[in-house]
């Protein structure tokens, strides 16, 4: 490889410089701990690959499947907004120190759920947050006009709906249990799952339609 | 410790605005002074103003979700009247609404 590359419409571009190696303050400061705790003892270097593979597996599907239990039995939804630790517990989720609340979207309220202060996300639940969770134009627009900025998601609220915010500034995480599409009676948990995307459990999307209603709108 | 408010207990959040840093303040800047109704008491937790300075002998705090109007929280807010906005705030940082307020 030459210092350029070629685009093939006759002129090259220096490359982007590779920052891989930047030591920012805290990449320094995780090396230096973490070489540390190795060091003397405390931690295995596997021991911190199998934590990061464990954090990794987590994705937004785990919290898929409550949702869809919780819309295919009554019993289990009551639960899951009575006593969510609990109830996530039966699904098989062991969800930690997290102490979870579960909003139920209906007819008559959306919610949405923004971390103000940082990132604060369900993520024995729902995986490592988007990016655009932790930016400050959502951080700081979702409590100041979230209705501007679910429209901005291709969410559009009735007026006579209210849009309630939940800023999670502390020890509580949030899971929103968006409504039940239309035209998914009969359906099975797991063909129910696959209806609910992330975005729908942080509050900013409903749940998808199903796949014909699907086909139908396009 | 037993909770100051319960839910349903109209607060008001301390406008008090330390310098940050060295704080390490969880009442966001935007609700101090607002004035909103206890929607549950979540628990007792430690209390992070303090911890992250390694105090881990501070007393704990008793955490609420306090619900507030849109309406009363931003000057001009352009939603619904019925737009609500829950935020999570320790006791440290509540006292009791005193005057004039509305839920």
């Amino acid at each position: 490889m030459s210092g350029t590359h070629e685009h093939g419409h006759g002129h090259g571009h220096p490359p982007r410089p590779d920052l891989d190696d930047t030591p920012t303050y805290y990449r320094a400061m995780e090396e230096a701990v973490r070489e540390l705790l190795v060091e003397k003892g405390l931690v295995t270097a596997g021991d911190i690959q199998r934590e990061i593979e464990k954090m990794d597996a987590r994705a937004p599907a785990n919290g898929a499947r409550a949702v869809a239990r919780a819309w295919a039995d009554p019993a289990f939804k009551a639960r899951l907004v009575e006593t969510p630790r609990e109830a996530v517990a039966e699904i098989g989720h062991d969800i930690g120190p997290m102490r979870l609340v579960v909003l139920e979207n209906t007819p008559a309220v959306h919610n949405m759920v923004v971390c103000t202060l940082c990132s604060c996300y369900p993520r024995w639940l729902l995986g490592t947050p988007p990016d655009w969770y932790k930016s400050r134009a959502y951080r700081s627009r979702a409590v100041r006009e979230p209705r501007a900025v679910l429209r901005e998601f291709g969410l559009e609220i009735a007026a006579g709906r209210e849009v309630r915010v939940h800023d999670s500034t502390a020890d509580m995480r949030y899971l929103v249990l968006p409504m039940r599409p239309e035209g998914t009676d009969g359906m099975g948990e797991e063909a129910l799952a696959a209806l609910v995307g992330r975005d729908a459990m942080i509050g900013v999307a409903e749940a998808y339609p199903p796949a014909p209603a699907r086909a139908a709108a396009e | 410790m037993t909770p100051r408010f319960a839910a349903g207990d109209r607060v008001r959040v301390r406008a008090a605005f330390p310098p940050t840093p060295p704080a390490h303040i969880r009442a966001p800047f935007y609700i101090r002074g607002k004035a909103g109704t206890v929607e549950r008491v979540c628990g007792e937790f430690g209390d992070p103003e303090e911890l992250a300075f390694g105090r881990r002998t501070a007393p704990k705090q008793v955490l609420y979700r306090v619900r507030f109007r849109q309406a009363d929280v931003w000057a001009g807010y352009d939603g619904a009247a019925a737009d609500r906005l829950d935020v999570e705030l320790y006791e440290s940082w509540l006292e009791p609404e005193r005057g004039e307020g509305a839920a």
